[in-house]
């Protein structure tokens, strides 16, 4: 293999790895956190995207659009969360799976109805539509745009969860819920605010990916098992973990398609995810030990 | 020395920066009865764990009937006749207290994949299931599901659990816990009817029943045992007083 | 959930006598229905009621690892579309002359059920070992989302698979062979599909109360319990997921032969997300509950399908209700019922 195309190719698997990674990283977190199995992430995804289409139509501004798009997307999510997911904190991971399930049908239908059936197209700015020299090669500046983008929210992630007092809560609340709650801190706020984080990040994901693939009904479903199948490997709970798996996950499966045949080339992850699950069934980094 | 039936050399288990069991080395003989006591963190539920199988020590081994055992699972060690209860009751909940005891009968017997006769109707299972029942004296509570017992019942069924598999070693972790003073009565008579025929390792806060049971004592600080001994040297020792000072008086 | 059904345990005679009477009832209706359709010239309600029972089949294979043993499998479809595919692909080669592999053996197609339909079974089944292998090294969400990704895998190798029509599925010219049965008949395919979801139903029953159910059953209400007395729970869950997947491919194959087609549709995780609906709404851990589940699933897709082709938006808020309120499903509604015990 050329150098150009190992170099391509390897930033397309970061680029991927990236967009996986901020779909990961909230679901990761709100698992972690909340032992919430929120099926329907995949949906703040494609509502994130559909939102940001939207919004370019009516104000012709790409960065107008993702501006408003993905504090819109956190705001459905965390409206979701107080009417219908906060009774299943309690419950068991059969009845959270049949729920969110049940939220997938319906925000899936909601949305045909309300945008129709056809996929919307996303147009990129000038500024991003072009490509940009890089050893040798002409990469496209909007995927050049979404490593950085992604890199940028990995570092204010970890920042967030390190750093500060909500992170500090947030880590708290993972390991004992009524310790602090007894602290005075409110914790339905909390999860509220973490499953809001988690979803602006969802949307965030689905916007950068509505200019790069169609933007249509369902779209969440595929990208949903992917994010499953990082978290997995990663290790459930811990974003760290979600960040490395999701760039493994992200070059092999870009290189997999180039060096194997379309049949090898789906299910190589899934291949990766079974050999590292028999080697260690809890991920690669378990968030609790 | 005779062999030991159980015995763990040099057992050391790290939390982190946390050393909960520290250069432990316990015995206990065949027909022994060992109570295990100290204070509070003492590292009294991790030992068990280790002995038990469901915590693996950070080094040191385990013996057991001769054979080395440290790298053994849960289920593994109770086919070899090393038996458990559980300090907060661990039932099927929804089995009948007959039920709970004839899959512990099941269990020793090596063949669960059987997939055609009915097992409630197995009286090879049944019959041995009432019996442990009647020993420790539930027979007349067996049909009730085992969610639905009374606490002190509860323990009892735990103990039964262990019994049915007609171990040699009893692993009780405070067997006591929680009850009344005449269940509590009861339950060291039991106890005292199970001497001799099984060896056991009795980790305890009730100190009427180590004393009133225990062959040997030995006292747990910090994961360090600071004694072992018989019942009366271990009241009189100043390192046990030292360490229950301000502690419910020996 | 458990204490609170213990406590509200009906008196048996009286939970049995009802038992009985929805077995009688519902087997009436199962047999009488298509036959009644048949006759009235509407073989709609033949064929709606032929993929009720097949769907019923899956339901009652799930119910086996999920109801009782505890094991929430969001991969089940994959085994139904093995047995359906395996069935569609020998079909296939049969109608084509064309051999399947001609090394290191050759294997040629078929359509005589007695060949095709155990090789189903087996290849569902070998499946479900090696998924299950890995996948019961883990628990709980983790478990779920394991079993999900390989259906998925599954479900792209098969729509990989090109020569056998890929996204759009397989055509069978026409049903297995099954001597002396004519399949093509649609009343008499009917009739063996029931024939097999009773057999089914009386297997599972069985197999619960054996030494072998009562530790799978065991271990759902408490695994750790389960090994603490010395039972290897890792291989009884795996002959547990097996044997599901076994029946799940029995399922398939029958669900090929009566669409005389295959598709990755019916294989997608949607479609495993529904088994589990199913099992759930029709009470898991009873022997026939999912049998209920399936047809009061399906007899719902089809009312509202009728008014509206944005069903799902209704049906969403309706599961999400259920599962929130009426966990019980059907059969412990109807049959005043708690679920295994």
């Amino acid at each position: 293999m050329s150098a150009p195309l190992l170099i391509e190719q390897g930033l397309n698997g970061i680029q991927l790895g990236i967009m996986l990674f901020l779909m990961a990283a909230g679901l990761t977190l709100v698992l972690g956190i909340m032992n919430l199995v929120n099926l329907a992430h995949g949906s703040l995804y494609m509502l994130g995207a559909y939102f940001a289409a939207s919004l370019q139509q009516w104000t012709g501004s790409f960065a107008l659009a993702i501006l408003l798009a993905v504090p819109a997307t956190a705001l459905v999510g965390m409206a979701i969360e107080m009417v219908t997911l906060r009774t299943l904190y309690s419950r068991d991971h059969l009845d959270q799976v049949l729920c969110t399930f049940g939220l997938i049908l319906f925000l899936n239908e909601m949305t045909r109805i309300l945008w129709g059936g056809l996929p919307l197209r996303m147009t990129l700015p000038p500024a991003l539509a072009g490509t940009v020299a890089l050893s040798g090669i002409a990469y496209p500046a909007f995927r050049l745009a979404i490593i950085a983008t992604g890199i940028l929210v990995a570092l204010l992630l970890y920042l967030l969860i390190a750093r500060t007092r909500l992170g500090m809560l947030i880590r708290a609340g993972a390991s004992d819920r009524m310790m602090v709650g007894a602290l005075g801190i409110d914790i339905n706020l909390l999860f509220t605010l973490v499953f809001g984080l988690g979803a602006a990040l969802a949307g965030l994901a689905g916007i950068m990916a509505g200019p790069l693939l169609a933007v249509q009904v369902g779209m969440g479903d595929g990208v949903l098992i992917l994010t499953l199948v990082v978290i997995v490997i990663g290790g459930i709970g811990s974003v760290r973990g979600a960040f490395v798996a999701a760039i493994l996950v992200g070059l092999i499966d870009t290189f997999g398609r180039i060096l194997l045949p379309p049949a090898l080339a789906d299910i190589g992850i899934y291949v990766l995810m079974a050999a590292i699950l028999f080697w260690r069934p809890q991920g690669l980094f378990p968030a609790h030990g | 020395m005779a062999d030991a039936l159980l015995a763990t050399e040099n057992l050391i288990k790290q939390f982190g920066g946390v050393t909960a069991t520290d250069r432990l080395s316990l015995s206990v003989m065949e027909g022994e009865l060992h109570a295990v006591i100290g204070p509070n963190g003492a590292g009294k539920t991790t030992l068990v764990a280790q002995l038990a199988g469901e915590l693996a020590p950070s080094t040191g081994r385990i013996r057991f009937a001769g054979a080395d055992i440290t790298a053994l699972g849960m289920a593994a060690r109770a086919r070899r006749g090393l038996a458990r209860s559980f300090q907060i009751a661990s039932l099927c909940r929804e089995f009948s207290a007959l039920d709970n005891v004839a899959l512990a009968v099941q269990a020793q017997g090596g063949h669960g994949f059987r997939f055609w006769r009915a097992a409630r109707a197995d009286e090879a299972l049944r019959a041995p299931a009432r019996a442990v029942l009647a020993q420790v004296g539930l027979a007349g509570r067996q049909d009730v599901p085992a969610g639905l017992l009374a606490h002190g019942e509860q323990r009892q069924l735990e103990l039964a659990m262990a019994l049915a598999g007609k171990p040699r070693l009893l692993l009780l972790d405070e067997p006591m816990a929680g009850m009344g003073q005449a269940d509590a009565a009861l339950m060291i008579a039991l106890l005292r009817t199970l001497k001799r025929r099984h060896a056991i390792l009795l980790v305890e806060h009730d100190m009427d029943a180590v004393f009133a049971l225990a062959d040997r004592i030995s006292v747990l600080v910090y994961g360090r045992c600071i004694a072992t001994g018989a019942p009366e040297a271990i009241r009189a020792d100043a390192a046990v007083r030292d360490a229950y000072l301000g502690e419910e008086a020996l | 959930m458990a204490d609170a059904e213990l406590a509200s345990a009906p008196p048996r005679r009286a939970a049995m006598r009802s038992e009985t009477a929805l077995l009688v009832l519902g087997l009436a209706i199962l047999v009488l229905a298509p036959l009644a359709a048949q006759l009235l010239g509407e073989p709609f309600y033949v064929r709606l009621f032929t993929r009720i029972v097949i769907m019923a089949i899956a339901a009652v294979s799930l119910d086996l690892i999920l109801g009782y043993g505890g094991m929430v499998s969001f991969g089940h479809a994959a085994f139904v579309g093995i047995g359906a595919y395996v069935t569609g692909i020998l079909a296939y080669h049969a109608a084509s002359g064309e051999a399947l592999t001609t090394w290191p053996i050759v294997i040629h197609g078929s359509q005589n059920a007695f060949i095709v339909w155990p090789a189903a079974i087996a290849l569902a089944a070998l499946a479900a070992f090696v998924i299950g292998l890995v996948s019961l090294r883990t628990t709980g969400i983790a478990f779920i989302m394991i079993t999900l990704a390989f259906a998925q895998m599954l479900y792209f190798v098969v729509i990989a698979l090109q020569k056998y029509g890929g996204e759009d599925g397989l055509q069978m010219s026409d049903r297995s062979r099954l001597f002396p049965l004519d399949l093509g008949d649609r009343l008499v395919f009917y009739y063996l599909v029931l024939a097999i979801l009773v057999a089914v139903v009386a297997f599972c029953r069985r197999l619960v109360e054996s030494h072998f159910g009562m530790v799978l059953r065991g271990c759902r209400q408490n695994e750790r319990r389960m090994r603490a007395i010395g039972f290897p729970t890792y291989r009884y869950r795996l002959a547990a997921f097996v044997i599901a997947g076994a029946l799940a491919g029995l399922a398939g194959i029958l669900l090929a032969n009566s669409q005389n087609y295959v598709s990755p549709a019916d294989m997608a995780w949607t479609r495993s997300g529904e088994l589990i609906v199913m099992v759930v709404l029709g009470g898991m851990g009873t022997a026939i509950g999912p049998v209920l589940g399936a047809a009061a699933y399906l007899l719902l897709e089809l009312l509202l399908g009728s008014f509206t082709t944005h069903w799902q938006a209704i049906f969403g808020p309706i599961l999400i209700v259920i599962v929130l309120f009426a966990r019980r499903g059907l059969y412990g509604a109807l049959a005043g019922r708690p679920t295994d015990g």
